[in-house]
């Protein structure tokens, strides 16, 4: 396979073509249009469903029709219009339809601006909606890591019937690096047996979210729960970098993890022995290896483009064992390596356990 | 009192009797939970007899909206999926572009579709998307215990609105269906009432249209329907269907706004 220069936002695009997306359906924001404009072009080529949608809110529920109808149905946007969409990710998750849907992240909140950020970290694991539910959220760091995680987006959401979440950011979206792209694959054409195909020659389907009844909600809501426990199991997704004699530990995910990497090679070669764990999945979190990475560290650095949301994730994990110092970056600015490696170096001359940097100890 | 007793009646009357009148396939035998007098289940009904006739109910898929007709899903005998509020038009969208063959359409009230769902009936009828709404308006918001809606009368009462509707501070009454009447994309838009049973029989005949339109690919279809409300009305259901032709039919008249020229099922005439 050729290596070839690609956008981050056509690459994803490219990816989802070839994992078999059978419709797509969206609305322009930037910094995530060129997935759009490049869905525009490729499916009506290959004969596959195009609709530019007048909202994002109408953009989810026609992802939510198709998706009833058992295709490979995906949607992308960045933060202002992902707020939109929480609506039609209830009544998806309330559902189980399984799509698709692609965050390229912006600074906000509010209008915000176009640049990078990670502030939807609360908004797609613990909020994408209302009543009890998680999307399962993937974050890749690069480009080919967009490619490979579109790749099997739809398997993951076939499998479990529900929503994955791509989440990226502004820098991921707009940058070019060189991917390997995944052969052409052809989905297995077999209709899945909750799909509305027309009730030929077999009873009506229904697919709803309504249960006006309490104990039949509660049920279906404990089935959720079941399978949403499965996906923890199943599903947690991580690298780390450097860890194994690490004493300093950063926890850094998608564009800020990638910079990370540059500032724990900086430090170590100023003799700071710094690792990197960065989850790919960001629900399920992939605690379990977070946690066994905690008692041999005297102290973590969570970075994020954000002003901490996965910080209270790590706090949970680490359970006051070690020191958090937490650098974060909001407006979409990028932090630095420098600022990353200057953190590390801070931390080792100091008392981790008396400095918290105005952080507070976690202690239970 | 001649009261025939069951051993008394020969077997064979039964089966030699000719069946004149008997449910829809495309309804479930569910009993409805819809108010004494609403028109909601005489209105599934008609949509059903449709369906039977033109013979597509194993290739229909239908979309139910947020309202009184929340469960319009568990009274159609066909494939069928529940919607956001005002969402209907665009996941029928998304159905209909995956499975173009299909039929495809919405059911839906007034606050859900001229309210909540403005911009999503607009932007599907501007698409000319192929699919059938069956707009339902009885002038609330049934479900919720009739609140004003946009389509409710200037003046009218209602829980939201308890000194009548000001249309100088609550608007006026919208026209949605003349609306989208305007939109190339649309291919059939008509209004119709349940007030009689001549009016309820020319009903029946546009939803015929409205799904032959579907059929021959001409664009969206919507007839919009008057409908009763004798609950939230505060008016006996005999009463509800004089209101209807008294106060609603005033201020939106029955009628055709838009009659595609390809529609090819006209001789059925209104």
């Amino acid at each position: 396979m050729t290596r070839e220069l690609w956008k981050g936002n056509e690459a994803l695009a490219e990816a989802a073509i070839r994992a078999g997306v059978d419709a797509f359906f969206g609305y322009p924001i930037t910094p995530q249009t060129e997935l759009l404009e490049y869905m525009a072009r490729r499916m009506p080529e290959l004969g596959r469903t195009f609709l530019q949608a007048e909202s994002e809110i109408a953009a989810i529920n026609m992802v939510y029709g198709a998706a009833c109808t058992g295709v490979r149905a995906m949607t992308s946007s960045s933060s202002p219009g992902i707020s939109l969409m929480q609506e039609g990710f209830s009544y998806i998750a309330g559902s189980e339809a399984p799509c698709v849907v692609v965050d390229i992240m912006r600074g906000g909140p509010g209008l915000g601006n176009i640049q990078p950020g990670q502030a939807d970290y609360f908004q797609i694991t613990r909020s994408a909606g209302h009543g009890d539910f998680h999307p399962l959220v993937l974050a890749p760091a690069t480009v080919q890591e967009a490619v490979d995680l579109a790749y099997i987006s739809f398997d993951l959401a076939f499998r479990y019937r529900t929503l994955v979440l791509l989440a990226g950011d502004g820098a991921l979206g707009q940058m070019m690096e060189p991917v390997e792209m995944p052969p052409m694959r052809t989905p297995d054409a077999t209709q899945p047996d909750w799909a509305l195909t027309g009730a030929k020659g077999r009873p009506p389907r229904t697919i709803t979210s309504l249960y006006l009844d309490a104990d039949e909600l509660a049920s279906v809501n404990a089935r959720l729960q079941e399978k949403l426990k499965t996906i923890a199991a199943a599903e947690q997704r991580w690298e780390c970098f450097m860890t194994d004699d690490a004493d300093l530990l950063v926890v850094a995910f998608g564009t800020v993890a990638r910079i990370a990497k540059s500032a724990v090679r900086a430090a170590r070669a100023a003799g700071v022995r710094a690792g990197l764990f960065r989850p790919i999945s960001l629900w399920p979190y992939p605690a379990p290896v977070l946690d066994g990475l905690v008692d041999q560290v005297q102290g973590v650095l969570v970075a994020e483009m954000n002003a901490g949301q996965m910080l209270e994730d790590v706090r949970a994990i680490v359970r006051g064992r070690t020191p958090i110092r937490f650098l974060g970056r909001t407006g979409g600015v990028i932090p630095m390596p420098d600022e990353i490696t200057n953190e590390l170096t801070h931390m080792t001359r100091v008392n981790h356990r008396t400095n918290g940097a105005g952080m507070k100890r976690d202690v239970e | 009192m001649n009261i025939l007793l069951e051993h008394e009646t020969p077997a064979t009357d039964l089966d030699q009797m000719e069946i004149v009148y008997q449910r829809p396939d495309a309804l479930t035998d569910l009993a409805t939970h819809y108010c004494p007098g609403c028109s909601h289940g005489v209105i599934h009904h008609l949509i059903a007899e449709v369906i039977d006739e033109l013979g597509i109910r194993s290739h229909t898929i239908g979309v139910a909206p947020v309202g009184c007709a929340v469960f319009a899903y568990k009274y159609f005998n066909l494939d069928s999926c529940e919607a956001a509020h005002g969402r209907a038009p665009a996941m029928a969208t998304g159905i209909k572009r995956v499975l173009p063959d299909h039929i495809v359409f919405t059911y839906q009230g007034d606050g859900d579709l001229a309210s909540i769902g403005g911009n999503e009936i607009l932007h599907a009828a501007l698409r000319g998307e192929r699919i059938t709404v069956i707009f339902v308006n009885n002038a609330v918001y049934g479900m919720t215990g009739g609140q004003m809606a946009p389509t409710t009368l200037a003046g009218m009462k209602t829980t939201s609105s308890p000194a009548g509707r000001n249309p100088l501070t609550q608007g006026y009454p919208l026209h949605l269906t003349e609306m989208l009447a305007t939109m190339p994309g649309v291919a059939y838009a008509v209004r119709r009432s349940m007030h009689s049973v001549a009016e309820t029989r020319k009903t029946k005949k546009a939803i015929r249209h409205a799904f032959t339109a579907q059929q021959q690919g001409l664009g969206l279809s919507i007839v919009e329907i008057l409908a009763a409300c004798p609950t939230n009305w505060h008016v006996e259901p005999a009463d509800a269907l004089d209101y209807i032709r008294d106060r609603m039919l005033p201020e939106y008249p029955v009628g055709d706004f838009k009659v595609s020229e390809g529609l090819g099922d006209r001789r059925l005439g209104d």
